[in-house]
């Protein structure tokens, strides 16, 4: 398991605010905005493989998106390897670009039909270097090599690939330039079950060789509890547990991460008969409007009169454990949230 | 039983579909044989491609024909083959006899129509009931599909309602005739965990109040493994696999679902270091198999099965596997 006590910090989020103006009416005023990631912070450290968790439209994508800088963020901050990036000009982050790299949901979407997979792969390549034509294709040849894509290939389509090998071929763009953090969004969500694991043992042998850091994006919270080695959950634009990946899975402390775990169906007949199934009740409100006090008081089964009136903050409450929820909010509550917490797995 | 005939709802023989394309054959389904018990639930796993939904789609003849065609084979429903009568009595019975709820609830809801219109829609053509009637079995409907304020809500349209409550208004449109069998195709595929766990949930409960027989396809072994009773699985267009659930995660008999099983990792217990992988592409149904679908990526694979498509061998009690290796005896089946 990744030991973060020594290890270097590659990327520092900080308070990440991401809001999307809602414009109405003829003169598009704005009336409103979509509180999409709303003050998000944790750290990446260098080697480790960061999963971000939660159900769609809790922002995570935003949130990864925001920190490549495809979005503007509103507030806050990102540091990669020290450099501020959440509003560095242009110049800054073009030079930064090939450090940072993403890898898309949809293979079918993130490719250009048009283009051969050797002009996909080679177009960072002709953009960031000054390779000339023999030792870019080379690069590319390399590259189809390290993914597990046949050389032979090179001047095919997209079209021509099914759908894991154009996830392949997706990320042997992102590597085309060395980078050292890769935001995987969703990556496997596409593809069928036994193709996924063929990605995810590509995306593993990676880092291994390379030494990548990676945010791994996902909702299949089984397939992050095989790669990450720290898991973010995200709710509602906010990050309300982060932990060590053995440690929330074995012990969730929220009652969203425990909820969510209980949801997770698991492929296993008997394990459905003693399950201690918590479901939840309705559905998650809108983040253009949000509840007052913890944004999920709306649903926790064990929501308290302060949930609907203070929004908890995020506090280290044992070492790495990550949590924003007031019943572990001052030791006279954590005594009492532990005496009333269910003995379950 | 209810049927007098034969103990089976639906009992479906040799079913054989292709699709005419410009590129030529696909040869989708491949004569898949199956049958339901009244009350059962069936679940249907298989990768995109493997035609658990082709098959399903063909039986109650829900496919665009051309392209589609129904080659071969039998559906038997109440006494009738499906796969013969003609189209108004196929029109009778679905909806009515045999319900469907989709994948995607946003596509095949109409955004056009109020949720109740499209509720009393079905119950006025198949039950023939007078609006007032069909208005206040649409409210009942709504309201045993957990929808809040049942009444009022009829008046809304689609894109008033989240994603799990759309799916609970499929549901309610599936059920309002009262079916005898209802197909649900990756009916949870499209909602999160959470409102996954609620729309089981509700299954569960309707199958006890109602008591219809479901045909549930995904390519979620979880959620099988939470609601089946039985599960048949699909490889390229044929079933390899068929076996009473816990019978099928206990025991697997064929190559493919013991792979399968295998590469999924767990939320719970061990964590495996590294993923299972099947290697390479599931197979191109351009023609008719005249060898094991799974051949390519079979490390059981022996010469036998490069020359012939296995038929399903019996392999316990109501359990059967196509392949000619045997697991049990470790060793060639010598039938």
């Amino acid at each position: 398991m990744f030991d973060t006590s020594g290890a270097k910090k590659l990327v520092e989020v900080r308070d990440l605010t991401m809001h999307f103006p809602i414009r109405t009416g003829l003169l598009r005023r704005l009336t409103g905005s979509v509180k999409a990631v709303d003050g998000v912070s944790f750290d990446i450290y260098e080697g480790e493989t960061l999963g971000l968790v939660g159900e769609s439209g809790c922002g995570k994508s935003t949130c990864g998106r925001a920190i490549l800088r495809l979005y503007d963020p509103t507030a806050g901050s990102i540091r990669l390897e020290g450099e501020e990036i959440a509003h560095a000009p242009f110049d800054k982050l073009r030079r930064l670009r090939p450090k940072m790299q993403m890898v898309f949901q949809d293979p079918q979407a993130s490719l250009n039909p048009r283009m051969t997979v050797a002009g996909i792969i080679g177009e960072p390549l002709m953009e960031h270097t000054k390779l000339n034509a023999a030792k870019r294709l080379e690069r590319i040849y390399e590259l189809m090599d390290a993914v597990g894509l046949n050389r032979e290939f090179a001047n095919r389509y997209p079209h021509e690939f099914s759908g894991g090998q154009r996830q392949r071929i997706g990320i042997a763009r992102a590597l085309a330039l060395n980078p050292k953090f890769i935001v995987c969004d969703e990556p496997i969500a596409a593809l069928d079950v036994s193709i996924q694991a063929q990605v995810v043992n590509l995306l593993e042998e990676l880092q291994d060789r390379l030494g990548l850091t990676y945010l791994f994006i996902s909702h299949d919270l089984s397939m992050v509890r095989h790669i990450a080695d720290r898991v973010a959950v995200m709710y509602l634009g906010r990050v309300v547990e982060l932990a060590p990946r053995d440690a929330l899975f074995a012990d969730p402390m929220h009652p969203y991460t425990t909820a969510l775990l209980s949801a997770v169906p698991e492929p296993d007949p008997a394990s459905h008969d003693d399950a201690e199934r918590i479901i939840l009740q309705g559905d998650v409100p809108s983040p253009a409007n949000p509840p007052k006090g913890c944004n999920f008081c709306t649903r926790c089964p064990r929501v308290m009169e302060i949930c609907r009136q203070i929004d908890p903050v995020i506090r280290e409450i044992a070492p790495g454990r990550h949590v924003a929820c007031h019943l572990y909010a001052e030791d006279t509550h954590k005594t009492a949230a532990h005496a009333a917490q269910p003995t379950e797995v | 039983m209810r049927d007098g005939v034969t103990p089976f709802v639906l009992d479906v023989k040799d079913l054989k579909t292709v699709f005419r394309t410009r590129g030529g054959e696909v040869h989708a389904v491949n004569n898949v044989s199956f049958t339901l018990k009244p009350g059962e639930l069936l679940g249907v796993v298989g990768e995109s491609g493997s035609g658990k939904s082709v098959t399903m789609m063909s039986l109650i003849r829900l496919l665009p024909m051309p392209p589609a065609e129904i080659r071969g084979g039998s559906v038997m429903f109440e006494g009738q083959d499906l796969a013969r009568i003609p189209e108004e009595m196929m029109r009778a019975i679905r909806g009515a006899r045999i319900g469907m709820v989709f994948q995607d609830p946003m596509t095949s809801l109409n955004p056009v129509f109020t949720v109740g219109y499209q509720i009393i829609e079905p119950l006025r053509t198949h039950m023939g009931l007078s609006k007032a009637q069909a208005a206040t079995r649409a409210a009942e409907l709504l309201d045993l599909v957990g929808i809040p304020d049942a009444r009022r809500r009829l008046g809304d349209y689609p894109h008033q309602f989240s994603g799990g409550m759309r799916q609970r208004v499929m549901i309610a449109i599936a059920l309002a005739c009262d079916p005898k069998v209802l197909i649900a195709d990756e009916p949870t595929t499209a909602l999160d965990v959470t409102i996954q766990a609620q729309i089981l949930e509700l299954i569960k409960e309707l199958r006890q109040k109602l008591g219809m027989a479901i045909v549930w396809i995904t390519h979620d072994l979880g959620v099988i493994a939470g609601i089946a009773d039985r599960v048949m699985v699909m490889y390229g267009g044929q079933v390899v696999e068929q076996a009473p659930v816990r019978e099928l995660f206990a025991n697997p008999q064929h190559p493919y679902t013991r792979m399968l099983l295998e590469t999924v990792p767990h939320i719970r217990g061990e964590r495996a270091a590294k993923l299972r992988v099947i290697q390479g592409q599931p197979p191109i149904l351009s023609r008719a198999p005249d060898s094991c679908p799974f051949l390519a990526r079979c490390p059981q694979a022996f010469d036998r099965c490069a020359h012939e498509n296995p038929a399903r061998f019996d392999v316990g009690p109501a359990h059967d596997a196509a392949c000619f290796w045997d697991f049990k005896t470790g060793a060639k089946r010598d039938v």
